[in-house]
């Protein structure tokens, strides 16, 4: 398994998906990362020139809705599993962009 | 000889979009619901749901796009925008990167007397973020997703703008389009419009572009302008003092007139785009763009032009009358009933202008029909009310849309044509003010002014004051 991602990266990922690793899982998490990677080196022994790179597997396009209001309150489901509520809202950390 | 430095400016301007529904799903757009009552799996994030987009999203997308020179992408796909924060519930925004739905057009500003054409890089279409509400009392955030779906484009522009005049002109070109297309009402204090501007400075005749700030939370025409203003100041002093500007996020404090960093380039997101595997890709044929042609209201441009050829009004008038769709439309529709443009762009460029400016109105909320405002035209050039009553009966209409017709009915307020009751109002005037009639008698004209205004108090504003006028000299004569 190729040594592929440095301890940088591994801080950077954490910081973007805003997540607080111990070493141990930090350790881990780099490991499967890197089976992954070598999953793409797979990939990649293919020549993939020419081929248009694929987002769908189904050949469909154009799949719309009409722009009529069907769905009423839907405030109790939304907020079911809150685990913190507050005047109806999401109670959270104070949060400033 | 101090430096000359040039200002560049690029925007980045999101369009909250006029539809029923969001972007995704069938909840309602509407404002002022109860948090979170416009809601759902799908505009909650929730696993396993599915979005599934509006048709009306992508028709209002090409005609903004169309209006704006753009290329119309034949086939393009949505990404998905990777960040973690409260107000985003999917933990990604659903956008378009690689290839978003219109590039490559234009828009023409008048800047004075100058024109200048602004190029628009790509316009995407994406989706709103809920609204986080801040309790100070006991730090926490409070958030509520009605927003969250709520279907926007996002147009880029090149950076070819050099001044806060420009700027200005250029999203003022862009409100009217997009108002008369009726895609969005474009309304910046409300948050229906939005701007991001992207500002570098640089030394006259340099042709490198210098490090730029991108300044957020700019709420209004006077934000942007004083934003602009200061950020340049701020980015000269830095160059004078030999500093390096930073490439980051400033977020403008309007109240305190002093942009603050947000976020560096260090920390910068690093948003991890992919394309969005649940929604499948939207093919645009001639047909369907042809289509949206057909339906394209006339624009603002082409509407000044023909009001030019069509009707006998100042240019400055049709300008003021065209720069919103809602006025333009009460305009033609009423000198087409009544026949008479003058007068009907009279009463929306003095009366109605000054009503909608005392009461904080815009153009947009004018609540008076077309139908009615013709009729109070009829009214005055008939002489069945005269001026003043006409005024009186137009602040009415204005508030409240009577029909100015069986108003003057109800009210008792048209023009006496009994000469009968006239004269005896005269005589009976004439009577009560001695002193008045002899002053007029032995050549002092004014005095006739007071005899005139006794009469159309006693006549309750019923009268016509130049026919009062001739009558009373003829009585005194
Ligand atoms: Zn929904
Ligand atoms: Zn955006």
């Amino acid at each position: 398994m190729a040594n592929k991602i440095s301890d940088e990266t591994m801080e950077y990922v954490g910081i973007l998906a805003k997540l607080r690793l111990s070493d141990e899982e930090k350790e881990n998490a780099k490991s499967d990362m890197e089976k992954m990677l070598d999953y793409i080196d797979t990939l990649n022994e293919l020549d993939t020139t020419g081929v248009e790179p694929m987002s769908h597997v189904f050949p469909v396009n154009n799949v719309f809705r009409e722009d009529i209001v069907e769905n009423g309150d839907g405030s109790e489901d939304t907020l079911a599993n809150a685990p913190l509520k507050k005047e109806q809202g999401f109670k959270v950390p104070k949060t400033i962009g | 000889m101090a430096k000359q430095y040039e200002t560049v400016i690029g925007l980045e301007v999101h369009v909250e979009l006029a539809t029923k529904t969001k972007i995704f799903c069938s909840c309602s757009t509407s404002f002022g619901g109860a948090p979170n009552t416009h809601t759902c799996p799908v505009c909650t994030g929730m696993p396993g749901s599915l979005p599934v987009l509006n048709k009306q999203v992508v028709e209002y997308a090409i005609a903004i796009g169309l209006a704006a020179n753009c290329e119309i992408t034949r086939m393009c796909k949505f990404d998905r925008k990777n960040y973690f924060y409260p107000d985003n519930p999917q933990n990604y925004q659903i956008s378009q990167l690689y290839l978003p739905i219109a590039r490559n057009g234009y828009v023409e500003i008048e800047t004075g007397d100058t024109k200048k054409k602004v190029r628009i890089h790509e316009m995407h279409m994406e989706e709103d973020a809920g609204k986080l509400v801040h309790d100070e009392w006991d730090d926490t955030s409070i958030v509520d997703y009605n927003r969250s779906g709520v279907p926007l484009v996002e147009i880029v522009s090149e950076p070819d703008m050099r001044s806060a005049d420009e700027v200005l002109a250029y999203l003022e070109k862009l409100r009217l389009i997009i108002q008369y297309l009726g895609a969005s009402d474009c309304k910046l204090q409300e948050g229906s419009m939005r701007a991001d501007v992207n500002l570098s400075v640089r030394e006259m005749g340099s042709g490198k572009l210098g490090t730029r700030t991108e300044m957020k939370n700019l709420n209004s025409f006077k934000a942007i302008a004083r934003a602009i203003e200061g950020e340049r100041q701020r980015q000269i002093e830095l160059l004078e003092e030999g500093r390096a500007v930073v490439q980051e996020t400033r977020r403008w404090d309007d109240n305190k007139e002093y942009s603050y960093a947000m976020r560096s380039k260090e920390d910068a997101q690093d948003y991890r785009y992919f394309p969005e595997p649940d929604l499948v890709p939207i093919v645009i044929d001639e047909a369907w763009i042809e289509k949206i042609k057909m339906m394209q209201p006339e624009l603002r441009d082409e509407k000044l032009a023909r009001y030019k050829k069509e009707y006998d009004i100042p240019e400055y008038d049709a300008r003021i009358i065209t720069e919103s769709k809602r006025m333009a439309d009460i305009f033609e529709k009423a000198a087409a009933i009544c026949n008479n443009p003058k007068k009907v762009s009279n009463w929306l460029m003095v009366e109605t202008l000054r009503l909608l400016k005392e009461s904080g109105m815009e153009p947009e909320g004018i609540r008076f029909s077309p139908e009615n405002l013709a009729k109070l035209v009829k009214l005055t050039d008939s002489g069945d009310i005269n001026s003043s009553v006409a005024k009186q009966v137009f602040v009415k209409m204005f508030e409240e849309n009577i029909d100015p017709e069986s108003y003057v009915k109800e009210h008792g307020l048209s023009t006496v044509s009994d000469e009968g009751e006239l004269l005896a109002v005269l005589e009976q005037v004439i009577a009560d003010n001695p002193q008045a009639a002899a002053d007029y008698k032995n050549g002092k004209e004014k005095a006739l002014g007071a005899l005139v205004g006794q009469t159309m108090k006693a006549m309750r504003g019923k009268a016509d004051p130049g026919q009062v006028n001739r009558r009373l000299k003829e009585l005194l004569g």
